[in-house]
């Protein structure tokens, strides 16, 4: 089943132009990480798909249209926008009650057992728990619900590395399973490397490379060349070089690993190393889709 | 992977047997009224404190209250009967006063704070729709608060009516006359005047609300001061004062349609109760059709505005 189809989906804010034309197919059962820089758009798209603002274009989130259906859609979809938006002065049985009163889908017993493994009391108030806690909470709430789609913006923001690492060691753990759809923004690539199924990049309101992981771990390359074969390296048209100490790393495209590793030590690069060759370089970027 | 047990939550209001599109009518509307009642505890706190403060100075008053009764009951019936209840509309009034105060804030607040601190993406993450939002909120002044001072001035009374028939017995004084203390007739006037004045304020707690929805910040002023310039403007322009008036009627002028009242303002019968004359003025119906324009756009905006 297709959860997310976007066709042209645009969004302009003033002379500003937010998304401009993004093309857009998610099926269901993955993990799909949007990666760009600030301002590239990111947010708006999730925006439009969670129905928080009006576009142009086509489209559909698990059939409906999110900017007239919302209510009905977030039966389906959750999201946490990010660590700060739980109302402050709510009780910890506030939320659960609420929640249980207004989502078809929630499971109670399920978010009490998600949180007797935290330190969060039922009594407290969100203005006085830690940030990493606020977060607990949210997700707790968010991964009792038997939703379809799961959206992240930034859902660890501000939170430190072992509140982080627990964040997505939970969400593959005790919630994703095939049948749902997550996706993902965030700015830490590094972490969410190992968790993603898909990586797609935009910027400027464009999508400029759409892999999924099979296909990021095939067909790139990185080698730490050796001094004096940098030429014959670049003769083999890396799509990135960059210095480090004592020496330059090329990354490849469908390149012949053998014949790289003639010419240093070959690794496989991570996503911030793409990111950079693709966002870092607008000329090469364009040669590196398709 | 849901049960239904784990889909009914602690309370027993909403029943199991309903059905699902009842359900999903009529469940998010409960709890998003209730979630207000959390978030807002001055809706009941500052009534609550109002009434402490009048039964408080009700109860110093009673020292040299049978020496007062026994010169009130040498008075007419009609003379002894406002002497008597003054204190009792005396606390009333405060109580509404405070509801409608309480109100006014409550409706400021209650599309704006929610955009302040982003807490507008939790709540639009979760399955309830602007509709249900802004009728939720509205229903607080227009229905809660209501019931809220009603329990409180009715519980007011009562302390008031026990202690002082308490002190009138012990020194010898009888006690109020149901004559001169129709209790049950007076919570029916206050049932009768809460809701009228609901309805005839409707418009003005719907355009807080509107405002509250669409302005960034000093949600007061710009609740405030349009109305304000706007009648200042047509003074100084074409020196007459329709808009003026509005706004007074508007404010003022549920007393004068709801009830028959005589010079002293006072209700002491159910005859002065006009419900015919209420319910056919056009005033009533205009402002129910502003309060519904109002609050029609305030979903719009809801929908279509997002954190601050």
């Amino acid at each position: 089943m297709i959860c997310i189809e976007a066709r042209g989906l645009r969004k302009a804010y003033g002379t500003t132009i937010a998304l401009d034309g993004v093309d857009l197919r998610v099926e269901e059962g993955r993990i799909l990480g949007l990666i760009g820089p600030n301002g590239a758009g990111k947010t708006t798209a999730l925006n439009a798909i969670l129905g928080l603002t009006p576009y142009y274009g086509e489209l559909k989130v698990l059939g409906r249209d999110p900017w007239t259906e919302r209510d009905l859609l977030m039966r389906d979809v959750c999201f946490i926008a990010d660590v700060a938006v739980l109302p402050r002065w709510m009780r910890v049985s506030h939320a659960l009650d609420y929640v249980a009163g207004v989502h078809p889908r929630f499971d109670r017993a399920k978010a009490e057992s998600l949180l007797a493994k935290t330190a969060i009391k039922r009594a407290s108030k969100v203005r006085e728990l830690s940030k990493g806690m606020v977060a607990q909470l949210h997700l707790s709430l968010v991964m009792a619900i038997d939703a379809k789609l799961l959206v992240l913006d930034e859902p660890t923001l501000g939170l430190d590395i072992l509140y982080r690492k627990q964040f997505y060691d939970s969400l593959l753990n005790d919630y994703f399973d095939r049948s749902r759809t997550i996706l993902v923004t965030t700015h830490q690539v590094e972490e969410v490397q190992d968790v993603l199924t898909d990586i797609l990049f935009i910027d400027r309101g464009r999508i400029v490379l759409d892999r999924t992981m099979e296909e990021f771990e095939s067909r790139y390359l990185e080698v730490v060349v050796r001094p004096d074969h940098v030429a014959a390296a670049r003769a083999l048209r890396p799509i990135h070089e960059r210095q480090v100490f004592g020496g330059s790393v090329l990354l490849f495209d469908r390149a012949d690993r053998q014949q790289l590793a003639a010419l240093g030590d070959v690794r496989r690069p991570g996503i911030a190393d793409l990111f950079v060759a693709v966002m870092g370089s607008p000329n090469q970027a364009q040669g590196a889709v398709r | 992977m849901n049960t239904p047990s784990n889909a009914v939550p602690e309370t027993s209001v909403d029943a199991r047997g309903i059905a699902p599109a009842a359900v999903s009518a009529t469940r998010p509307m409960y709890w998003s009224v209730r979630r207000e009642l959390w978030e807002n505890r001055s809706l009941y706190v500052a009534p609550l404190i109002v009434a402490a403060v009048m039964l408080s100075g009700f109860l110093i008053s009673t020292i040299g209250l049978p020496h007062r009764r026994r010169a009130v009951l040498l008075l007419g019936p009609a003379q002894q009967r406002a002497a008597i209840e003054r204190p009792y509309d005396m606390a009333a009034m405060m109580i509404l006063a405070t509801a409608f105060i309480v109100g006014v804030f409550y409706c400021l607040d209650a599309l704006h704070g929610e955009r302040r601190d982003r807490s507008i993406l939790f709540w639009k993450s979760l399955p309830v729709s602007d509709l249900t939002t802004v009728l939720s909120k509205a229903s607080i002044p227009l229905v809660v608060l209501p019931l809220i001072a009603f329990a409180i001035i009715v519980a007011t009374q009562a302390d008031m009516l026990l202690l002082s028939n308490a002190v009138l017995r012990m020194n010898g004084v009888s006690a109020a006359t149901p004559e001169q203390m129709p209790v049950f007739q007076q919570s029916l006037i206050l049932l009768y005047g809460l809701v009228t004045l609901a309805l005839w304020h409707a418009p003005i707690y719907a355009w807080l609300l509107l405002v509250s929805g669409w302005a960034r910040r000093a949600t007061f002023l710009w609740a405030v001061l349009p109305p304000f310039l706007i009648a200042g403007l047509e003074k100084i322009a074409l020196g007459t004062s329709y808009i003026g008036s509005m706004l007074r009627y508007r404010l003022m002028g549920h007393m004068e349609t709801a009830f028959a009242s005589g010079a002293d303002w006072r209700i002491g019968s159910m005859a002065q109760l006009t419900p015919e004359r209420f319910l056919s003025t056009p005033g009533l119906w205009v402002g129910l059709l502003f309060a519904a324009a109002f609050l029609a756009a305030a979903v719009r905006l809801r929908r279509d505005r997002g954190p601050i």
